[in-house]
């Protein structure tokens, strides 16, 4: 589980760029020199065409991601980035889970386990059966748990973070228009 | 330039920096930039390409060009080693906002992530310390890439762009080619407008200061706004110290000018940076060889901090007001809202410290009476023979830090060192540089017996240029900094610092530049002004003592008011 500390928050912060080669690297060194840990990290196309979406997230101060976000906003391609608590945000992260068909015959049933997580199958064969998890990391994690403890758990992973703010922030349409009204 | 035509790839990347202004290149050529050099053959009536003795020298020269002109240095290299040899240009340009263009030759698109001979992925390695770096794959990118490079290079805070140019894009023909000029890019904010709430704030808080202090940094030189500045200053009565880098931005003899900031610098200001009460920072970026110990810098005082970058608002000392934007613009806004005042008794405070430092350190150093020559007395000297008019280069080290103390400027933008990098080899090819960006003006090199080995093949350029560039080699025997560091902090330890030199004067002679050697007092004039007698290029080789210590100190990471002057703590 992730460390948190006093003064140390876990931050998610949105990167919108251009997609222009070799953006990634130019926002995770940015981390890597203030010593900062990559918790998850995803990347997609953003709703607009030609724009990218970073998602990262990071535990650390709120005077360093202040400092940080500002040094990703000033690499030239780099539309907007902002960062934000989990209290303003809605998330979700997506997990995986293969399980060995023959150990989950002996173990009888899974009906109860699919339910309690509310999990779904994806692929049942004779040698695997994969599980799908959607929820916070904890709810990943606890299923990952019971699983290792019970049946076993033969390749798991979880996606990074994909993350929208709650309020009514500035719609990112809306941030472009402003961008080229500067012209 | 209408009609589109058909060139090369390279001879679209000449056309294309010529299009944006450029008349001088520095650089050296190889394989994967060939038909770049092949290209420039066609233009040497529109461009002046000089050509350096290793690459670092190269960027070095583009740097002091730039510095001087204002105009953007360009420097064109081929792929690998050449590439490599001008990242610490890069690296200095970067920290010291620099706006070049570098480009850089690369194999062929197919070739590329091979381990090709001579491929290094420049693109990669420089994208921490460049502004923005490109590779060129295709020619028609050229048009676009180069203008976007440019733009970026001089606009906002200013820096490094690195062209990485593969070999088979410089070979291509580009059938519809027109040089394009690039005003706007979406995602970049080159300077944002004034926010005149915060404006405002800044003035009513300069407005209720008793004591004032002002810190200059080079944004004022790169925004040109010195005269703003002085009106800013001299309106709400302000006194001022400046960073290595704000050298010149205000004239020697300023009467609001107190004098140099940070480890090495002026006891006044440094002491009153924990006296004040409104300290307003204008174009510099609170360096740790400014501040010392950031936990106990300044904390009686309300910050204000004019830059151009958002970035460097409270990255290394919290500000209470912010004042964002260039400060050409932020500076007479603000001045319009001062109320024209008198600080008489806290700028006059300032003379107490002043004389204390001009009795325990200036005076012994400038017009000492005995022993052998000291380095502040050569600077000083010089400064005196040229009239305060000189542009002074320097290298790294107890040269560097005595031309900041002991030169005198009556103009401005007069001073070019390495300062964010602290790069030794920096001052020959620099000087080199703003001789070729300002020749109708006096350039004098200082630099240290070690500094100069770092970069001496640059004599070769001033010999094939005829660069009438003035140097003088403050030779201590030494590698002086590092040996003051051992004397004052390991025991007198001196680990690798003593340099057994070769014959300085004979290596210039060799290459065609009239060198003297000078060791005495009593000479010392008459070869200040054998060197500063025609406008050729000249070696004035000063033999100063061995032992020499620049001061006053603040050891690194202590208090700003942890003033060291001959090993004794300073208290007034
Ligand atoms: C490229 C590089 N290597 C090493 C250093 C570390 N360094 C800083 S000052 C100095 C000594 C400089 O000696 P010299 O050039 O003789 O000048 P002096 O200090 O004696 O004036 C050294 C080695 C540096 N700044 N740059």
């Amino acid at each position: 589980m992730i460390e948190l500390t006093k003064d140390k928050k876990l931050y998610t912060v949105t990167v919108f760029s251009e997609n222009t080669p070799g953006l990634l690297n130019q926002i995770t060194i940015i981390f890597t020199r203030r010593q900062l840990n990559i918790e998850t990290l995803s990347v997609s196309p953003s709703a607009l065409k030609g724009i990218h979406k970073f998602t990262i997230t990071v535990v650390t101060t709120h005077d360093m991601i202040e400092k940080v976000v500002k040094q990703i906003d000033k690499r030239i391609d780099v539309l907007k980035a902002y960062y934000n608590v989990d209290e303003e945000l809605i998330f979700q992260e997506i997990a995986l889970y293969k399980l060995s068909t023959e150990k989950v015959l002996e173990m009888g049933s899974i009906e109860s386990l699919i339910r309690r997580y509310d999990a779904r199958v994806l692929e049942m064969n004779s040698t695997c059966i994969v599980i799908e998890k959607t929820g916070l990391y904890e709810e990943t994690q606890n299923l990952f748990d019971e699983l290792s403890q019970t049946i076993g758990v033969l390749q798991f992973i979880r996606s990074g973070r994909v993350a929208i703010t709650k309020g009514k922030v500035e719609r990112l349409s809306d941030m472009l228009a402003s961008l080229e009204n500067a012209q | 330039m209408n009609t589109t035509i058909q060139l090369s790839g390279a001879h679209a990347l000449i056309h294309s920096i010529i299009h944006e202004g450029t008349d001088t290149i520095f650089g050296y050529p190889g394989g994967n930039i060939i038909p770049v050099f092949d290209a420039l053959y066609d233009y040497y009536n529109q461009i002046h390409y000089v050509l350096g003795r290793h690459e670092q020298g190269s960027i070095h020269a583009a740097q002091g060009y730039a510095r001087i002109s204002g105009k953007v240095g360009v420097c064109i290299v081929t792929s690998g080693p050449a590439a490599t040899n001008v990242i610490t240009g890069i690296g200095d340009a970067m920290l010291d906002s620099t706006p070049l263009v570098v480009i850089t030759g690369q194999v062929g698109d197919t070739m590329l992530g091979t381990d090709a001979f001579q491929e290094i992925d420049m693109v990669g390695i420089t994208q921490p310390i460049t502004k923005w770096c490109y590779q060129i794959r295709r020619p028609e990118e050229i048009a676009w890439a180069v203008a976007r490079a440019f733009y970026i290079a001089r606009t906002g805070r200013k820096g490094p762009v690195v062209l990485d140019f593969t070999k088979n894009a410089q070979n291509a023909l580009v059938t519809d080619y027109r040089p394009e000029k690039c005003t706007f890019i979406r995602s970049y904010v080159p300077v944002s407008k004034p926010n005149m709430a915060k404006i405002e704030e800044a003035a009513q808080l300069i407005n209720q200061a008793k004591k004032p202090l002002a810190l200059v940094g080079q944004g004022v030189l790169l925004g040109n706004a010195e005269v703003e500045l002085t009106q800013f200053l001299e309106k709400a009565d302000i006194p001022a110290g400046w960073t290595l880098l704000g050298e010149s931005a205000l004239p020697s003899d300023f009467r609001l000018n107190k004098g140099m900031l940070g480890m090495h610098g002026n006891i006044a200001p440094n002491l009153k940076t924990n006296e004040c009460d409104v300290l307003i920072a204008i174009g510099m970026r609170f360096d740790d060889r400014v501040t010392g110990d950031m936990n106990t810098y300044a904390k009686q005082a309300k910050i204000i901090h004019f830059d151009i970058d958002v970035a460097e608002i409270g990255k290394n000392i919290p500000v209470d007001v912010p004042v964002l934007g260039d400060v050409k613009t932020t500076l007479p806004l603000i001045t319009q809202l001062l109320k024209k005042t008198s600080h008489q008794e806290w700028v006059n405070s300032f003379a107490v410290a002043e004389r204390k430092e001009k009795e325990l350190v200036i005076e012994k150093e400038i017009h000492p009476k005995e022993g052998a020559i000291k380095m502040g007395e050569v600077i000083a000297k010089i400064a005196d023979a040229t009239h305060n008019q000189a542009v002074v280069v320097t290298d790294v080290g107890q040269n560097q830090m005595m031309a900041a103390r002991y030169s005198k400027f009556a103009q401005s933008n007069s001073f070019i060192t390495s300062g964010g990098l602290g790069t030794m080899g920096f001052g020959i090819p620099a000087a080199i540089g703003a001789k070729i960006g300002a020749p109708e003006r006096t350039v004098v090199l200082f630099v240290g017996d070690g500094g100069f080995q770092m970069t001496i093949q640059e004599l070769g350029t001033i010999m094939q240029e005829k660069v009438g560039v003035k140097m003088v080699i403050l030779n201590n025997n030494f590698l002086g900094m590092v040996r003051q560091w051992q004397e004052l902090f390991y025991h007198k330890r001196y680990s690798s610092t003593p340099m057994q030199n070769p014959d300085f004067v004979a290596i210039a002679k060799a290459y065609g530049i009239n060198a003297a050697v000078v060791g005495e007092r009593e000479k010392l004039d008459n070869a200040i002004e054998a060197m500063l007698s025609d406008d050729k290029a000249y070696l004035l080789v000063v033999n100063v003592e061995d032992n020499g210590l620049v001061y006053p100190m603040t050891p690194a990471g202590t208090c700003v008011t942890n003033i060291i002057v001959n090993g004794e703590k300073i208290v007034l």
